[in-house]
This record gives C-alpha cells, structure tokens and sequence, in this order.
C-alpha cells in the first residue's frame, strides 16, 4: 500500500471506522458506569447543596494549597500537556476543517506558529511525564501495561503531526496518513483505555463534589 | 475459591456502584494521591499510594463490571483476587489508612478513595482478613455495648462523679429532653470531664438533656472494621433510645467516626430518616453561641492551635464552629499550616488506633502532626476527638514532645459565666 493509498483509506473509510468505534465505546462505557447506580442518600444534607458537583469540576482542575510543591512535574508536566494537546486539535486550522467537515461547526484558529508552540510544548511535556513515570517510585508501582499504551496513542499522533507540518520527511503524504492513522487509533482505544477519563473525570469529579457538599464542604 | 474468599468477593461486588466505577475507570496513575497521605509523606514507601490499597476492588470491578474485563475473564486472561492477595492487603486497608479523606480532596480526576476504602473494608471484613484488634472491639461492642467493654455501672459511676465534681445533675432516661448525650469510649474511660463540661453547658443554656442507659456509647467499630450489619445494630441502638425517649436532638460526642456512623451512615444503615437531629456537640456549642445562650468570660491566656479531626472537619463539614468557639475565649489562637478541610490526620483514625498491629506504623505518620505543631512554635493544641486526643497523647509521650491537649467543649465549660 503506497502512502497515498493509506492517505485515501485513513480520510475515508478509516475515519468513519474510527469515529463509530470510539462513539459506541464511549456510550458503552458511560453506560457500564451510570446503569450501576446508587442508592439514595437518606442522611439530610447540612445545607442546600445543590451545585456542589458542578463546582467541584471545575474547582477540582486547580491544585489543593501545598500540592503544586510537592508533585511539580505531575502538575506542570499535566497542564503544559493537557493544554498544549486541546490547542494542537482544536486550534489548528486544517484541524478546523476537518470539525467543519465532520460537524458542521466552525470556530477561529490560532495562527500556526502559536500552535506549533504548544505542539512542542505538550510534547516536551509527555517527554517530562515519561521520564516521571520511569524514574518516581509510586508512578512505578502504579504503572501497568495500559499506562505505556496510553502514553503512546497520545505521543505518536502529536509527534507525526508535527513531522507532518514541517516536512521533517521526505514522504509527506506518508507522514500524514501514518499522523491520521494514529488519530484513529487514538479514538479506537480511548473509551477501552485510561484515556476514558476525559469523559468519566467529570462524572468522578461530580460525584465527589456532590458527596463532599452534602456534608458542608467544598471539595 | 474458599466460602470465605467468595464471600469477601461477593461484598465486594456488592459495594460497586455508580461512583466507584466512574472513580476506577477515572485513575490516571498520577501518583498524586501518595503526596496527599500521610503514610506515604511520613514512610516514603510507594505501597501506600492510596489508590493502591484497593487493587483488589479495582480488578473485581474490572472483571464484573467491564466488557473488557469479563471479556478477559472468560477467556482466562484476568488474575482473579485470591485470599493471598487479600492478607497482603489488610495491612495497607486497614493499618496504613486512616480513612481521614485528604486523598480524596486531592486527586485530580475527583475520586473519592476514601469512600471505596470504607467500601473496601466490607469485602475484607467478609473475608476473614480484619485486624485481630478491630475485631476484638467490634465483638465487644455487639456484647457489652461499648468496643472498650464499658458497662453502663462504669458509667453510673462516672455519672456520680461528675455529679459531685461538676455540682450537676445528670438526668438518666428522661422523656422529651431537648438533647441525648452520648459519649465514646474514651470519654468514660479517659475524659468523663466531658460529660461534666456537657453537662454545665446545656444546663447553663437552660436546655434539657439527658443520658440513656440503653445507649450512651457512640463509638462505632462496625464502621471502621466495615460490617455494616453490625455498624446497623450499634447505630440501631441509638436511634431505638433516641425515638422511645422522644428527645429533639442526639449529640454526637468528641469522637469523629460516632460523627459519620450516626450523622451520615446511620440513615443509610437503618434505611430510613431519624426522628431527631443528629448533631456534633461543636455544632450545639456553636448553636447556643449564635443564640446567645453560651455565655462566655475570661479567655485563657496562650498561644494554642487546633488539630481538626477528619471525620469531623473534612468528612463532617464541622471546621468553621471550632473556630469561631476558639476566637471568644483564645485570643492568641493560631492556624496549624494546612487547617479545616486539609488538615493532616493524627494518624489514628478509622480504626487505626484499635489496630495493634497498626502501632509503629502509626507513630511513624504522627511525624506529619509533630512537624505542624513545632513549625507552629505553640505549646497547647486543643481538638474535639476523643480518638485523637488518646492518639496524639500517646505520640506526645513518644516523642517526648511537652505540648498540653486539651479537649474544646472542656475548655469552652470552664469559661462559661454562670449566671
């Protein structure tokens, strides 16, 4: 298979392969989590709690007091990447393109040597995150085989990407079907994989925020 | 598998619910939990990243309530929790986790691991793999009423006591009181001023109150070791004594976990709404206070601070009553570092300290409460659990530290203005 021929099936029939998996996935996920349930809370609350968990999802993205000092590279390394990431896919005008294709929304992007920046930023930032995970003790104990996957579905796409963009090989057409192809394996193995979180984290974090609100505090 | 193993497994099945996968299926592996506990802070030893402790929930979780985990189970290439892993468990379920909950403040993606810890315990407890010593007091407790074999006659005779020492009078099953007394363990045993200082109080308020001779003992083990049918029948009690004698409000004593077990498991336990107020005694004090019938002279003349008990402060929503108790009559009161809602636990809770097994372990975590209070130069730290003051007494001794506990509803007793 030449490069223009996987370009073709990754554009075509691969993104649309991709897309169904990572929606079902994700709706079978969400429902594995939500149709578990919870039994009623008949302790009365102290007070009227209502938007405890919506506030705890936002609230729950900024560091407790003391915890940036102990744990700098999990928090930096996190944001730098995290940030980086969402303005390298979102941001990105041919990126843009392909949303409007897909959805039909449209929205501004930034001007490219911007988010060249925060491509290279992220990717210093899981180069960071990687050393972090190899070298701390409880990082190690933690890491599984899913971990390293993880790392990797969000590593190559950043990386092909940016190859892809500066023409860092000679095979452009190839370096971008390899950069979709890696896209698409990315959503396959999202809602299967600790990447999940970008969805379950906000019902964690409501859950948490609601649970901690009943009783007076915000968590 | 062993009856006892499938047992554990099946509770654990049992506790998973909405959260707990949302929490699971959320874990990053970020590691930041580990710098949020104090076992970890004080040991530097990896297996007490909170999120570890409950591996063997994790996989169930997985194996049960996953596609891709039954999946890998019917094909058998999931590793099934076996009654080994769970021994090796107990000691990083039980001893190394006070179920304080600052974790769950902390982790990024929101779980409340303190919550599936308690959880946890339920499937450990069910298979054999409690704590000799938890078990020991959760039997008591079932027996005599107290986990300190406390009989109601070792009351009575600290009711005279303190009738003599306090010049009150003790009420004892009266019908229709506005409040129902209780005490921990430890407060009979260690500190009966409290009941006196409770006393004093509620009589100074012009409030009625009374004891129960049917249930005067808060303390409850069956949520610590985590047997909710025994935690049921110990909070059953309470609510039994509280309903026959009609009393508006039960006052939960200096003790944290009686807080949780009464005020926010017991209606759960019990499956349905109490007929009564559940209330820490802070929050009474901090009632009668802004009602203006704690009357209060003098202040007493120290630099001191305030160790927040877990289960009362961030797991009870109680931190700010404390304070504004402290500010009438501390002048000099001054924040620990991290206060309220983040405080650092003594180490000692959630059945640490019934834990024998669990004791160096425990004197090595005080290290993070020893740190605070010399950082703090204070020489008098004042707190409003039972458990903790017995916990960090003991630790004060160890350490040789020369610090002065004291207990606030004792405190805020001897500055009322009498009338």
């Amino acid at each position: 298979m030449s490069g223009l021929e996987l370009l073709t099936w990754a554009r075509g029939p691969g993104l649309v392969l991709a897309v169904g998996i990572c929606i079902f996935g994700v709706i079978l996920r969400l429902i594995e989590i939500l149709a578990l349930g919870r039994q009623a809370d008949l302790a009365s609350p102290r007070q009227n709690s209502t938007g405890s968990g919506w506030r705890t999802i936002f609230t729950r993205s900024l560091p407790p007091p003391g915890m940036l000092r102990r744990a700098p590279l999990t928090y930096l390394g996190g944001y730098v990447f995290h940030i980086g990431m969402a303005i390298a896919v979102f941001f990105f005008v041919p990126h843009i393109e392909l949303f409007r294709g897909l959805l039909g929304l449209r929205w501004p992007g930034l001007p490219n040597p911007l988010v060249d920046i925060a491509s290279i930023a992220a990717i210093i930032a899981l180069l960071a995150l990687l050393v972090g995970r190899l070298v701390d003790p409880v990082k190690r104990l933690l890491t599984n085989a899913g971990d390293w996957l993880a790392w990797a579905l969000t590593f190559v796409p950043l990386i092909t990407g940016y190859s892809a963009y500066h023409h860092l090989f000679e095979n452009y057409t190839l370096t971008l079907a390899v950069h979709i192809v890696s896209v698409e394996l990315l959503l396959v193995l999202l809602p299967f994989s600790k990447l999940f979180h970008v969805f379950s984290l906000f019902i964690a974090r409501w859950y948490n925020g609601e649970i901690s609100g009943r009783k007076g505090v915000a968590s | 598998m062993s009856a006892s193993l499938q047992r554990g497994v099946n509770a654990f099945k049992e506790v998973i619910d909405a959260p707990v996968a949302a929490f699971f299926a959320s874990c990053v592996h970020c590691g930041l939990c580990a710098e949020s506990c104090l076992f970890y802070t004080e040991t530097g030893d990896p297996q007490y990243t909170p999120i570890h402790k409950l591996e063997p929930l994790r996989r169930v979780w997985q194996q049960e309530y996953t596609l891709l985990g039954r999946l890998a189970k019917l094909v058998g290439l999931a590793k099934p929790v076996t009654d080994a892993e769970l021994a090796a468990w107990s000691p990083l379920v039980y001893d190394s986790c006070s179920m304080c909950g600052r974790c769950s403040m902390v982790c990024p993606v929101g779980n409340d691991i303190t919550l599936m810890i308690r959880k946890m315990r339920e499937g450990m407890a069910a298979a054999g793999h409690a704590p000799e010593g938890l078990v020991t007091a959760t039997q008591r407790s079932i027996q005599s009423g107290s986990p300190a074999g406390v009989k109601w006659v070792t009351v009575q005779a600290q009711i005279k006591r303190m009738q003599k020492q306090f010049g009150i009078d003790i009420p004892v099953n009266l019908e229709n009181a506005d409040y129902l007394v209780l005490m921990s363990s430890w407060e009979i045993l260690n500190y009966p001023e409290y009941l006196g200082s409770v006393g004093r109080i509620l009589d100074n308020a012009g409030a009625t109150w009374t004891l129960s001779e049917h249930a005067y003992e808060a303390t409850n083990s069956g949520i610590q070791i985590g047997v909710s049918d025994l935690a049921r029948e110990l909070v059953g009690r309470i609510v039994k004594a509280a309903e026959d004698l009609k009393v508006k409000c039960v006052i939960s004593p200096e003790c944290g976990h009686a807080y949780t077990a009464l005020r926010w498991e017991g209606p759960n336990l019990m499956g349905r709404r109490f007929g009564f107020e559940v209330k820490h005694i802070l929050e009474v004090l901090d009632d009668l206070r802004r009602s203006g019938r704690l009357k209060l002279k003098g202040s007493i003349d120290k630099p001191l601070t305030y160790h927040d008990p877990c289960q009362i402060s961030r797991r009870g929503g109680v931190h700010q009553q404390p304070r504004a108790l402290l500010r009438q009559i501390a002048p000099q009161f001054r924040e620990m570092s991290d206060p309220g809602v983040m405080n650092w636990c003594c180490g000692g809770g959630g059945g640490v300290s019934a834990n024998e097994r669990a004791e160096p372990l425990r004197t090595i975590a005080f290290k993070r409460k020893k740190a605070q209070i010399e950082k703090l130069g204070v020489n008098t730290v004042v707190t409003s659990c039972a458990n903790c003051r017995v916990v960090i007494e003991e630790a004060l001794e160890h350490y040789h530290m020369n610090i002065e506990l004291l207990g606030l509803t004792e405190l805020v007793a001897e500055h009322l203005a009498e009338d």
